[in-house]
């Protein structure tokens, strides 16, 4: 039995809006599991959205529109990419809106309003987190484009169904350029993710946030947004590391069987990233600010290695 | 006479001389000048660009000889579709800056008389069109000759500053160098096209048809190439630029770096593609690691500015980069035969040419609107403007997010193209080229992605939080004029964002003449929506799908939201329950760069001083603290003083031989002749 | 096992040794650098074993086996005593520029590759494509001799050296004479005793193992 495609790509959006949360949810978990404490429910996240989805909104007085429309623009891109994204299925009618470098210049419209957003209340905080999330968007950006480079030549193409087909067929994951590009993309996703060796998603001490500091002042259905926002970008870019490195599992063609299965291998395989993802961020510490070109310049080089090593070593 | 491309150039031209002759008789009546003159120029532009239009989609060349110029020397004309296309850059942009003018200009009026501005701003406009539409090296120069007068009187235009001479004297030695080295390429060009002792040479015909032997083909292409480069600002002659283009007028600034570097663009493209025709790959790769210099170098210059015009003007040098980085990729593609890769790297070039040309002008005519409301350039006493300049602002952002190469507006297009041309670079060949062309690719997305920072550095800190800087009293909206010609250019870069596709198809004759592919096919091969350069399974990119998908997902988000009455409250900062929270504590443009200046500052002489008042107290109490930063760069001193203090030299050891009597004049004379005597 | 397959795994594994000469480039602790040298000794036996059994020659799972005792287990023991014996109290050391390093790494690689590539037009053996890496963790060894001040860490570097001599020899013509390979097994492990016997010495004279303090040595003028 076939489904439109069409279907899929609205199946798709809804797993992204309600499984983004709940994926934050169970990082949570195991975060607290490894380091002894009590975990929140896997439905907190869910449940801090609805709560702030219903409280008023405060504003800053000299706040302008560009403060008011930065949660809707960040939580539509967002959403726009995710239609993008193979997360159940390669075949999507949106698929071929935008190739990786589209979407990673997708994400930047989002930053790039962010940052905007941070400077419009004209406080100290809210320019220091620009400031800084431009700077790492900027030195994240050359590995990033070196990885889908490396990636790119395997698959001979930018478009992201395509790179899935190719990666789903053989055992391209023992490529030396795909092992490479894998762990760069690690690197780049915990940067642009804010995670914690580069931004800690957890803290409000003013020293040491990034992305918080931008987003200070926002409140009510505002922060919900950016906050729901925040938390499908994370989701995307694990389904984005998934579907282009270990892509076994996931319907390639419209039957039903396929479709059906893509969701239990995709929750498995996420309940295992997650604790990557968790191992990652209890094992290292945050960074001084101007370690990250360190450790964005190592990605950059395993970007770079994986690119030289398709051209001398397949 | 009958309706043609050809006839409405002449209409344009005809108008264009008769507000420079016309002009002088106004003078008295400035109020009335300033309307008629820029009306008069938009009308021109408009017709070149409308002529130049036609010319590109008809696909048909003109030529003509006119019967001016010196004896034997008469000027020779084409329009064909390379010209058309430039006609249509400079056309268009120089429309919406001459509607802009009606009102920036006004400004001026009562401070000092526009006369001069009004005819030079005709003559310079002029000159550009005419650069493109020569078709020997004669009017070639003479056209460029005129181009660079007129900016140097456009810069200088407010001369009482020691500044604006000083950058316009600058302007004018780089010009004129620039300018001797284009003249040796086309005297090597036209002396091997006809011998050295005739002139029948210097028709670009003539030297098409020759093949030159491959050394003096290098030599030609190097001087070419060097001239052309100090013309568009390439690092490491870009020294002029950021001098230059911010002291001059706003309007004039807006047509200097978003059309008359293209005129550079337009000469290498000219040679290379047209004139020479084949050439080695190292050619290309040359113009690759000058353009790849030029958009780090750049942008990272322009990250550092405080000086919003000085930002905007190294950022040009940034664009200026991308286009000579996909002009270089197409001329490494045309030297090993690999035509559709070539048509597709070339058309990206000319796309942002096109592309930078609209955003530039647009951010330099909202530049000017700040200027002409706030009378302040420099972004430390600036802030808060988006709620005084509500149109200016929006205009602007769009510039910013047109230039920082976010979709779905133009400069990603472009942008976009380039990436896809650089991703092809595999199909070569060469191992070493194939193993270096990439990591060219990483520095392209770092340049766009500092450009993304300087960007939200230049809208954020001018437009954005509080006034820095002591505030004069109510800043204006500006006048409908200006946001008439703003806006124009504001919808041009959406539009040449969102339909890339029809854009390509009416650029591939370009292509297929210069390289001898097209792209159109298989560019717009899946429907006009989606924009599939070489296959759709290997890349696409559809702009109106992102357009649309964004704006619905934001429009739905919003009324979902409001279908309850949700009250909004404004209430004072919180700032982590800060209270004392003061306009001095925000972030100013030095602080929104500390970090990239902390990263990338061994590339530049940065010097940092903190002075602590009064001096003697202990460190930890200070009563005030002054800052002082300065970023310098460091090829003015690897490269210019070096020449600069040698031709003071020279000058010196001339001098000497200025001993003011009239009998040692006299023996110089005499010893000349008897030299001169001796060997002719 | 297929030969395709075990050639890809060759490559991997080609691909970790440069990882580990780049890690060893770019890493401050001494400890660690040494475990990353255990590690590309590890990477090292194991491709030597492909190589092996790829083509059939039994004396190469001796030389994979004295690898892996050499420069897996003793070597690195060795040296870690050496750490532990002379007290080498600052665990982090100064390196110059690491970007600036690693982007002269990646410029070597791409050298290295551009040097190797008319053997690897003649070369017919599965492995021929690692020759390339294999000069190129010759010449990061170098590099990292040459951006070091500590003694000890420029030992690693030597070694690191010799681990891209080895493994360009097993690349290239599936190894050499097992007799040459257990001469030089012989030599290193006695250059390592000769070294740990100088370092014992310099520390004695300079109180210090950083040899910058040899410019000392230097007659005055």
């Amino acid at each position: 039995m076939k489904i439109h495609p069409f279907l899929i790509e609205m199946v798709q959006i809804a797993v992204l809006l309600f499984a983004a949360p709940l994926f934050a949810g169970w990082v949570k978990m195991v975060k607290c599991w490894s380091q002894g404490r009590t975990a929140p429910s896997l439905f907190q996240p869910v449940r801090d959205i609805r709560k702030l989805l219903s409280k008023d909104v405060v504003l800053a007085e000299n706040a302008s529109w560009i403060f008011r429309f930065t949660p809707y623009l960040v939580f539509g891109v967002t959403v726009l990419a995710g239609g993008i994204i193979p997360i159940i299925s390669t075949d999507l009618p949106l698929a071929a809106t935008a190739d990786v470098i589209a979407l990673v210049a997708l994400f930047a419209i989002a930053r790039f309003f962010t940052a905007l957003a941070g400077m419009d209340i004209g406080t100290a905080f809210g320019g220091m987190g620009s400031s800084r999330e431009m700077t790492i968007a900027s030195l994240a950006e050359p590995a990033m484009l070196m990885a889908i480079f490396a990636v790119s030549l395997a698959s001979k193409s930018t478009s992201l169904s395509q790179m899935v087909l190719v990666v789903s067929q053989g055992y391209s994951i023992l490529q030396p350029s795909l092992a490479f590009a894998l762990l760069a993309f690690i690197l780049i996703a915990l940067a642009e993710t804010g995670r914690v060796p580069v931004d800690n998603p957890a803290t409000h001490l003013e020293l040491t946030m990034i992305h918080e500091a931008m987003v200070l002042e926002y409140s009510g259905r505002h922060l919900a947004l950016i906050e729901w926002a925040k938390m499908m970008k994370l989701f995307l870019f694990v389904v984005l590391g998934i579907s282009a490195f270990f892509p076994w599992g996931i319907a390639v063609n419209d039957d039903l069987a396929g479709i059906l299965a893509a969701p239990a291998y995709l929750v498995m395989k996420l309940g295992l990233a997650a604790v990557g993802l968790v191992l990652i961020e209890t094992g290292l510490a945050k960074m001084r600010i101007f370690r990250v070109t360190e450790f964005l310049g190592s990605a950059f080089l395993f970007a770079t290695l994986g690119m030289l090593s398709f051209f001398i070593l397949e | 006479m009958n309706f043609s491309p050809g006839s409405i150039l002449s209409a344009s031209f005809l108008l264009l001389l008769f507000l420079v002759l016309s002009a002088p008789f106004l003078r008295a009546k400035q109020r009335l000048l300033i309307a008629i003159g820029f009306s008069i120029t938009a009308v021109a532009s408009l017709l070149a660009a409308f002529a130049g239009f036609w010319t590109l989609a008809g696909g048909v060349t003109y030529q003509l000889v006119l019967p001016l110029g010196l004896p034997d020397l008469p000027f020779h004309i084409r329009l064909d579709s390379l010209a058309g296309f430039f006609l249509v850059v400079i056309g268009l942009l120089a429309f919406f800056v001459s509607i802009y003018s009606i009102g920036y200009v006004k400004g001026f009026l009562g401070q000092r008389p526009v006369t001069s501005l009004v005819v030079f701003y005709a003559l310079f406009i002029a000159g550009m069109l005419l650069v493109v539409l020569s078709d020997d090296a004669f009017l070639f120069l003479v056209s460029w000759e005129i181009m660079a007068a007129s900016t140097y009187f456009l810069v200088l235009f407010e001369d009482e500053r020691p500044e604006n001479r000083r950058a316009a004297f600058l302007y004018l030695v780089v010009a004129h160098v620039g300018a001797i080295a284009i003249l040796l390429s086309f005297g090597i060009m036209a002396g091997l096209a006809t011998g050295f002792s005739g002139f029948e040479g210097y028709t670009f015909d003539a030297m098409r048809k020759t093949v030159l032997p491959s050394g003096w083909a290098a030599a030609a292409f190097l001087l070419a190439f060097f001239g052309f480069s100090a013309k568009a600002g390439v690092i490491p002659l870009h020294a002029w630029l950021p001098e230059a283009h911010p002291v001059a007028p706003s309007n004039v600034s807006a047509l200097m770096s978003g059309v008359m570097l293209k005129t550079a663009i337009y000469g290498i493209v000219r040679v290379v593609f047209d004139i020479i025709g084949s050439f080695p790959w190292w050619w290309g790769s040359l113009v690759l690691v000058f353009g790849l210099l030029s958009a780090v170098i750049g942008i990272l210059f322009a990250v550092m500015q405080q000086d919003l015009k000085k930002l905007l003007a190294y950022s040009s040098v940034k664009n200026i980069g991308i286009i000579l980085i996909s002009i270089g990729l197409a001329m490494i593609f045309s030297s090993y035969q690999l035509k559709p890769l070539a048509a597709l790297a070339l058309l990206a070039g000319l796309y942002h040419a096109l592309n930078h040309a609209m955003y530039k002008g647009l951010l330099f005519m909202g530049a000017g609107a700040v200027i002409h409301a706030t009378h302040e350039r420099n972004m430390e006493n600036l802030g808060g403007l988006i709620r005084f300049l509500p149109w200016t602002s929006v205009l602007f952002l769009i510039g910013c997010i047109s230039i920082s190469s976010l979709p779905p507006f133009n400069g990603f297009v472009s942008e976009w193209l380039t990436f896809q041309a650089f991703l092809l670079s595999p199909s070569l060949n060469t191992p070493i080229l194939k193993l270096l062309i990439p990591l060219g690719a990483a520095l392209l997305a770092l340049s766009s992605a500092l450009a993304a920072a300087a960007f939200v550095k230049a809208f954020g800190i001018t437009f954005l939080g509080h006034r820095r800087g002591p505030d004069q009293g109510r800043v204006h909206e500006v006048n409908w004029p200006m946001r008439i010609g703003m806006t124009m250019a504001a919808i041009s870069c959406l539009m040449l964002g969102v339909l890339p596709t029809y854009v390509i198809k009416w650029m591939d004759p370009i292509a297929e003449k210069l390289t001898g592919a097209t792209i159109a096919h298989s560019a717009s091969g899946f429907g006009w929506m989606w924009l599939t350069p070489i296959a759709h399974e290997r890349a696409s990119y559809s702009a109106p799908v992102a357009f649309a998908g964004i704006l619905v997902v934001v429009i739905v988000t919003y009324v979902l939201l409001h279908t309850r009455p949700g009250a909004i409250r404004r209430a004072p900062l919180w700032d982590c329950g800060f209270e004392k929270i003061t306009d001095r504590m925000q972030y100013t443009a030095a602080s929104f760069s500390m970090p990239l200046r902390r990263i990338f500052g061994f590339l530049f002489a940065v010097h940092e001083e903190v002075k602590q008042a009064p001096p003697g107290r202990h460190p930890a109490f200070p009563e005030s603290f002054t800052y002082q930063l300065r970023v310098r760069d460091r090829f003015w001193g690897w490269l210019y003083k070096p020449v600069i203090d040698a031709s003071f030299w020279v000058s010196r050891m001339v001098g000497r031989l200025q001993q003011g009597r009239i009998q040692v004049y006299l023996i110089y004379s005499f010893v000349t002749i008897i030299v001169l005597l001796l060997f002719v | 096992m297929s030969t395709q397959l075990a050639a890809q795994i060759n490559s991997l594994l080609a691909a970790f040794i440069l990882l580990t000469a780049f890690a060893m480039l770019a890493q401050r602790k001494k400890l660690a650098i040494l475990h990353l040298f255990a590690w590309q000794g590890l990477f090292l036996s194991v491709s030597t074993a492909i190589v092996g059994f790829v083509a059939k020659s039994h004396h190469l799972y001796i030389s994979s086996l004295l690898t892996l005792t050499l420069k897996v287990v003793v070597l690195p023991y060795i040296l870690h005593v050496l750490i532990r014996k002379l007290k080498i109290r600052k665990e982090i050391e100064a390196v110059v520029n690491v970007p600036t390093t690693m982007l002269i790494g990646i410029a070597l690689v791409i050298f290295s590759y551009h040097l190797t590539a008319p053997i690897r037009e003649l070369s017919t053996l599965v492995t021929r494509s690692t020759l390339a890496v294999a000069l190129a963790t010759v010449m990061l060894g170098l590099l990292m001799m040459i951006t070091r001040r500590h003694a000890v860490t420029q030992i690693i570097g030597f070694l690191a050296m010799e681990n891209g001599l080895f493994f360009a020899a097993t690349s290239a013509t599936y190894g050499m004479p097992l007799v040459v390979e257990l001469g030089v097994a012989l030599d290193i492990l006695i250059a390592a005793f000769i070294f740990g016997i100088f370092f014992f010495h310099i520390n004695t004279t300079f109180d210090s193992l950083d040899v910058d303090q040899m410019a000392r040595l230097k007659e005055e003028d």
